[in-house]
């Protein structure tokens, strides 16, 4: 992991610091809401349906222990609302209907879709003391949300992955560090997100980013990145296309300073719906790419190419990315081997379950990467507790060097972990109910809060992720139905990804109830998704009744219409959408049709 | 940096000798790379809403592309919160908006020793820089 020097610990003191002196005049009148909103906003602070939301930075995902604990202690300490908050927030929620929709909870962190960690009741007047701790473990909420470069998102298995190009974590920390507090990209058109993918397969979603990078290798073995510029969900779903197939390493950020620039003059902010980057590069095409290539040049030629990274700072910060030394005690290999029959008596299936789904291969043929799955009913997607953050950290430590990572799928990755310990972490991981195998099927869908919290959203998530998740609980039948992407999204900015899932359910309003739109054969950019696309919308939206029954009637036409080994995807993109749109449209419910 | 309030100017631009030299007000959307500078003491270059961040881009170039060496002066929805911003971005001088509360501005200047990377008074980011002041060390 990146490893903090006294001037970065010193910077995020001072952040928080700055943020306190906001607060303090914002609650002393001195500073009118409408000045605070942007301050809070790039601290993490948003306010929402009940109550702010806070939305701490992970850099590209990696959790050390002790982060883990301070965000165990945060859940437990300050995710709690008041009663009459809660009842008042619970009342309002009963009101959207949906008897069986979860009740609203606290006391936990939320992992999101870009790999960081949210909360949802934390009060305003306690924001600065939980500033405060999370620089007390270097952690901060800087440029987490306003008009500005996001958190930058990498693949979880970023540095040990089989299939690694280069290291992705390097860049993407050089990257952060630049783009912190940047002086003059802090109030762009609109937010700005970077994806940097270093693998073969893009596990990033690298392409639905406003800024996609891919390490690539030059013919004669120079390292350099692929830059996309312009992809990304919202109303208008943007896959973005490639400016520059090959720009050396150390001119990232130099290249990064014309993208961004060229946006900062140029992009429209007339409209909110509009000011993205995607909706610049779409309207001006190659004008804009010819732009930023003209500005680069000015910054190298006559700028004096300032952020040229030098090979002193790329080693810096490379070194903290080495892999952590795994020596073991030795145990004798009869312990070993009885370990793992005893895992094996106990758990039967379950165990080669888990084996297969939740574990991945690793660069070190000794380890081997542990997903947690934060997908099990009870929970929404990827929720943690106080005591399950604690148990995390716990884990992490025991086996994984103390470093897990937010995965883009809403789970906890460990990233270290020694193959004969396999067993030994499935029992304890079990124990927590954090092994479920179902990683990378239907159950592991991602999720934005949705109507429960958020104040965009039309429509709630939560009750839908439930209720499919509660019909699809018999393991057989779930491993039967394959790897499969389920993204759901409460509104059109798409924080659930509705667009990237191979099915794509996203919460719209109409007439004040909820209704969902469902589309079919998104993809991120995967293997198995294939090259990244949005799905295609089915008909006109569903009530939230009819969703499960049309998650059913889409999964019984695959299994009745799929080849031996086949997907869902796989037989979506053979066999075209009809068959599935007639299959989803004949699980209407037909009183509730003519209702509406 | 240079603060003035709204009234401040009202008075200097009554009360005060002309100033020699010319001053440019600059809309957003001009680019500035394609203006004569020549005479050009001042240039004042507008936030219409305080979230509108094209001024910042413009203040480089005229600073870094076009060395511009005149005063830079930030006008409009000019708050004290952004201060630091503008003067890393090259202004000198700013019309704070009327409810601002210079006494709050200083530290508001003050609250970081160093930053990441460069800005228009010190080219060079940390990275470039620690390691020429770690070599003097």
């Amino acid at each position: 992991m990146y490893q903090y020097t006294e001037f970065d610990r010193q910077f995020v003191h001072q952040r928080a610091a700055q943020f306190r002196d906001q607060l303090e005049r914002n609650l002393a009148g001195t500073l009118g809401d409408d000045e605070f909103r942007p301050l809070r906003l790039q601290n993490g602070w948003y306010i929402q349906r009940y109550a702010p939301m806070l939305r701490i930075s992970v850099p590209y995902g990696e959790l050390a222990s002790r982060q883990l604990r301070v965000l165990a202690r945060i859940a437990r300490d300050y995710d709690r609302p008041d009663a009459a908050l809660l009842k008042t927030a619970q009342a309002t929620q009963d009101e959207l209907g949906n008897p069986r929709a979860p009740k609203l909870r606290y006391g936990y962190g939320h992992f999101s879709t870009r790999q960081n960690v949210q909360f949802n009741w934390i009060p305003l007047v306690k924001s600065a003391d939980v500033m405060d701790l999370l620089a007390s473990v270097d952690m901060h909420g800087i440029q987490t949300s306003g008009n500005c470069v996001r958190n930058i998102a990498s693949d979880a298995l970023a540095g040990i992955a089989v299939d690694e190009i280069a290291d992705p974590r390097p860049f993407c920390e050089i990257v952060r560090q630049w783009s912190t507090l940047h002086p003059e990209f802090a109030f762009l058109p609109r937010k700005f997100k970077i994806s940097i993918n270093g693998a073969r397969e893009d596990r990033a979603a690298i392409a639905w980013y406003d800024v996609g990078l891919q390490l690539v290798r030059a013919a004669d073995g120079a390292l350099g990145f692929q830059v996309r510029v312009g992809g990304g969900m919202g109303r208008t779903p943007t896959i973005s296309p490639v400016v520059r197939e090959f720009l050396p390493w150390n001119q990232i950020l130099n290249y990064l300073e014309a993208v961004i620039r060229v946006y900062n003059r140029y992009g429209r902010r007339d409209n909110a719906w509009k000011a993205r980057i995607k909706i610049l590069v779409k309207a001006e095409g190659q004008r804009y790419i010819d732009q930023v290539e003209q500005e680069y040049r000015q910054i190298i030629e006559h700028d004096g190419a300032a952020h040229t990274i030098t090979q002193a700072e790329f080693d810096r910060v490379n070194a903290c990315f080495a892999a952590p030394q795994r020596h073991l005690e030795q145990r004798d290999t009869d312990a070993k081997v009885e370990d793992i029959l005893r895992a094996a008596t106990q758990g039967d299936a379950e165990f080669a379950r888990w084996l297969q789904r939740n574990v991945q291969p690793h660069k070190n043929p000794d380890l081997r990467a542990v997903t947690l799955s934060f997908k099990r009913l009870g929970f929404a997607p990827g929720d943690a507790t106080a005591d399950q953050l604690d148990a995390a950290a716990e884990l992490a430590e025991r086996f994984s060097a103390g470093e897990a990572r937010v995965t883009h799928e809403q789970n906890l990755l460990l990233p270290w972990v020694r193959h004969e310990q396999l067993p030994e972490l499935w029992r304890a991981a079990r124990a927590l109910g954090l092994a479920k195998p179902n990683i990378g099927l239907l159950t592991d869908m991602i999720s934005c809060p949705g109507g429960d919290f958020c104040s965009l959203a039309n429509a709630r998530s939560i009750p839908i992720a439930h209720a499919i998740a509660e019909r699809y609980q018999d393991l057989d039948e779930l491993h039967d139905l394959g790897e499969i992407d389920l993204h759901i999204s409460g509104c059109i900015n798409s924080c659930g990804h509705h667009h990237s899932g191979h099915i794509g359910i996203l919460g719209v309003d109409k007439d004040g109830r909820e209704w969902y739109q469902v589309s079919l054969g998104g993809a991120d950019g995967s293997t198995l998704s294939g090259a990244a696309q949005p799905g295609k919308i089915v008909g006109p939206s569903f009530s939230a009744a009819e969703i499960p029954d049309v998650v059913e009637a889409l999964l019984d036409t695959y299994r009745s219409l799929r080849q031996p080994g086949e997907t869902f995807i796989a037989s979506l993109r053979r066999l075209g959408a009809e068959p599935f749109k007639q299959a989803a449209n004949g699980a209407r419910h037909v009183a509730d049709a003519l209702a509406a | 940096m240079k603060l003035m309030t709204a009234n401040q100017t009202a008075i200097d631009n009554d009360g005060s000798p002309p100033e020699t030299g010319q001053v440019l007000a600059l809309a957003n959307d001009v680019d500035p790379c394609e203006l004569a500078l020549d005479g050009v003491t001042r240039i004042e270059l507008n936030f219409p809403k305080f979230t509108d961040g094209r001024a910042f881009s413009q203040a480089f170039l005229l600073r870094r592309r076009l060395g511009f060496a005149g005063e830079l002066r930030a006008t409009g929805d000019v708050l004290i919160d952004q201060l630091l911003q503008l003067k890393r971005s090259g202004f000198d001088s700013a019309v704070l908006r009327a409810d601002q509360n210079p006494d709050f501005a200083q530290r508001q200047l003050e609250r970081y020793p160093a930053f990441y990377q460069g800005d228009v008074g010190s080219s060079a980011p940390r990275f470039a820089a620690t390691r020429s002041s770690e070599v003097q060390a």
